[in-house]
This record gives structure tokens, C-alpha cells and sequence, in this order.
């Protein structure tokens, strides 16, 4: 149990996927201008990322590995999680519309997305089980969130500041990131896995 | 003249990192020492320039309908190959390059440019095309590795530059210099571009 609990937390904090690996990075400045679809955008990453690794363990682990064609883990991957996300917008659309209503149109955005595709390619890496994989996942889900709706109110605020004019837009939010990038710096050597 | 607008706008007006801001994760990640970045601006270079020859030269052929799977896996397929000979004959870098190299196959820009240059062309111009957003991917990778490097560790490709009295600031890099850096190279850019239209707008109107 605590080594999940471990996992989890560094997943969130120390090995944060935007600010100390760098996964994302469209998604994080193109979503953080208002805290809503922030939030929207989070949980649909979370939802997303943990299933797509769930299929991506099972996908490598129960067919590839057996038949020996690991070497196109890469091609397989990135068809299984397009066309996964793909399946899930049909099935949420046709059963759940008001969860479809928030998170429909984030869903298509985040279809081949670095960040996606970078969980299972670490889990794999890691030879992870099934389990801490999931965890995994859902733990970079969770901080891929936490960034975000934090960017997204540091944003919220900016727009009243007078930033330089060839600064404006993403050239201040990538000052802004770094700043959080340095805070959330604090965290590493709290937890060694 | 005209094939070689194609070739240049990828350089400077339209690079893809600092301009359009495409394809940022491995401009942070991996631009903490030259030897990385220049090593994954040539990798990126390979798969955009030959996916590019590859969707011109089967463009009349794919059904629009399937079009964006068939370039994804034509994209995945071309990385895997960048993979595997770096995993045999440079396994050091492959280590330290990790899983950004097998992302490369996600990159925002090398999709862009199939669909929107590459799959209306022809095969010559589609490859100078990508060489050219090749290009400003890989000098714009180096420009900011030789800063990080030389800041953050008083180096250039591992050869000591400023003597033992340098006291390296370390920030530059960690993950938080990188943002930092390309923030005001942004920014930069943004004043370059400026003054390159202002100056073209006033030639326009002198001729």
C-alpha cells in the first residue's frame, strides 16, 4: 500500500508532468486562460489518461510481449489511444451528454497528446504492474490538473497587470510557468522511489 | 526564388518553436546541454523532412477520410526507425533523451506540416519544406541548449568556456530556467518579426 501511496504522491508533486517533465506543454498554455475549462480540462486528462494507460498495459504486456513485437509498441500505441479516445467521445456522447456537454470538446484536443501517449511510454519503461501503472496515471492525471488550475488563476489575475508588449501572451506565461515550475522545485527529495 | 521562400520561412518567420510555439516540450526538455539538443533537432529534422516526401508522394492516393491515421502511422513508423539506430549505436544519448525521442511521433508541427503543406504539393517542394522547418526546429533547439549550457554549466558541448573563476547558475538548467528562457526568446522573436514587417511594409510601399 505505500508504495502506491508513494508513487502517487511523487507522480502528483515531485514528478509533476508539466513542470518537471514538460508533457503537455501545448495543452497547459493553450487551455490556462480561465479557470473553468481549466478545471474541465483537468478531469477530462485524468479520466482519459487512466484508461488509456489501463489499455495500453494490457495492449503491450498481453499481446505484444507474447508475439514478440515489441519494437512496434510505438505505432501500435498511438493507434490504440487515437482511436480509444475516439471510442470514448462516441460512447460518452451517446450515454452521459451532460458530462459530454463539459468535457466533449477537450476530448478531440487531447486524442494524440504528449502527455497521453508519455504515461504508458514511462510505464512501460519503468516495467511497472498493472496496478502501479494505474496509479501512476491517475497520480500524473491528478498533477496535470493541479498545474493547470493553477496557471489558469495566475492568468486570470495577469490580465489586470501591465506586462510589456512584446511580452503579452505566451511570452509572460512562460515566465509565469517557470515561476511555478520553481515552486513546485521545493517538493524533490521529499519522497525517493 | 520562390522554392527557396518555401525552404526559409521555416527559419526565422514561421520557425516552429519560437514563432508559431509548436513542439515545445522537447525545446525544454532536452536543451540542457548542446549535445542533447542538437541530437534531437536532427532527429526531428529526419522524421518531418521524410514524412513530408512520404504524404506528398502518396497524397493523390489516400482517401481524405483516413487521411490524418495513415499520416500518423507513417509518422510512427519513421520515428521507430530514428529509434532503434539510436538505441543500437548511441545508447548514452538514446538513455538521456529517453521517452521525448519516441514523443516525437506526437509533435504538433511534423502533423502540420503534413496536412497542411505536404499533402497539397509536390514531392520536391514538400521536402524543402520540411528540411526548412527542420532546420529552424534544430537551430532553434541549438541557440537555446548553447544558452542553458553556458549559463547553467559554463560550457559548450562539455569544453569549459569562462575558466575555473565561473560560478554557474545553476537555474538555467533545471526545468524552471527553460521556461524562463523561452519566455524572453519569445518575446525577442516577437520584436524581430515586428521590425521585419515594418521594414517589408515600407519597401511595399516605396517600389
Amino acid at each position: 500500500m505505500k508504495e502506491y501511496l508513494l508513487l502517487f504522491a511523487s507522480a502528483v508533486l515531485i514528478n509533476n508532468f508539466v513542470l518537471s517533465r514538460f508533457l503537455g506543454l501545448c495543452i497547459f498554455f493553450g487551455v490556462s486562460k480561465n479557470v473553468n475549462a481549466a478545471l474541465g480540462m483537468g478531469m477530462a486528462v485524468t479520466g482519459v489518461m487512466t484508461l488509456s494507460s489501463m489499455c495500453s498495459w494490457a495492449m503491450y504486456n498481453l499481446v505484444l510481449v507474447p508475439l514478440n513485437l515489441t519494437f512496434l509498441s510505438l505505432v501500435v500505441l498511438v493507434l490504440l489511444i487515437a482511436s480509444f479516445v475516439q471510442l470514448l467521445e462516441m460512447l460518452i456522447r451517446k450515454f452521459i451528454p451532460t458530462l459530454y456537454e463539459m468535457w466533449g470538446i477537450y476530448l478531440l484536443l487531447i486524442a494524440t497528446n504528449c502527455v497521453i501517449l508519455g504515461v504508458p511510454l514511462i510505464n512501460i519503461e519503468a516495467n511497472y504492474s498493472f496496478a502501479l501503472s494505474t496509479v501512476n496515471a491517475l497520480g500524473a492525471g491528478v498533477g496535470f490538473g493541479i498545474a493547470l488550475v493553477l496557471m489558469a488563476s495566475l492568468r486570470e489575475k495577469l490580465r489586470f497587470a501591465d506586462v510589456p508588449k512584446s511580452l503579452e501572451g505566451l511570452g509572460v506565461a512562460f515566465i509565469l510557468a517557470g515561476c511555478l515550475s520553481l515552486a513546485f522545485f521545493g517538493f524533490s527529495g521529499m519522497i525517493n522511489i | 526564388m520562390e522554392l527557396w521562400k518555401i525552404f526559409s520561412k521555416g527559419l526565422v518567420l514561421e520557425n516552429p518553436i519560437l514563432v508559431l510555439a509548436l513542439s515545445l516540450c522537447p525545446a525544454i526538455a532536452v536543451t540542457s546541454s548542446v549535445v542533447t539538443a542538437i541530437t534531437m533537432g536532427l532527429t526531428v529534422m529526419y522524421v518531418i523532412t521524410f514524412n513530408n516526401v512520404v504524404v506528398s508522394l502518396i497524397r493523390n492516393f489516400v482517401n481524405p477520410k483516413v487521411r490524418v491515421p495513415i499520416y500518423i502511422i507513417s509518422i510512427a513508423t519513421i520515428d521507430t526507425l530514428a529509434v532503434l539506430l539510436l538505441k543500437a549505436y548511441a545508447p548514452l544519448l538514446y538513455k538521456e533523451l529517453g521517452i521525448y525521442l519516441e514523443l516525437v511521433v506526437v509533435f504538433a508541427i511534423i502533423l502540420a506540416r503534413a496536412e497542411v503543406f505536404a499533402s497539397k504539393n509536390s514531392v520536391v517542394r514538400s521536402f524543402l519544406d520540411g528540411f526548412g522547418m527542420g532546420c529552424g526546429f534544430l537551430f532553434a533547439m541549438v541557440i537555446i541548449g548553447i544558452i542553458r549550457e553556458l549559463l547553467g554549466n559554463g560550457t559548450i558541448l562539455g569544453i569549459s568556456v569562462f575558466g575555473q573563476a565561473y560560478d554557474p547558475a545553476l537555474l538555467m538548467i533545471l526545468p524552471p530556467g527553460g521556461f524562463i528562457l523561452i519566455g524572453y526568446l519569445v518575446a525577442l522573436f516577437k520584436i524581430i518579426n515586428n521590425y521585419w514587417e515594418k521594414r517589408q511594409r515600407i519597401r511595399g510601399e516605396v517600389a
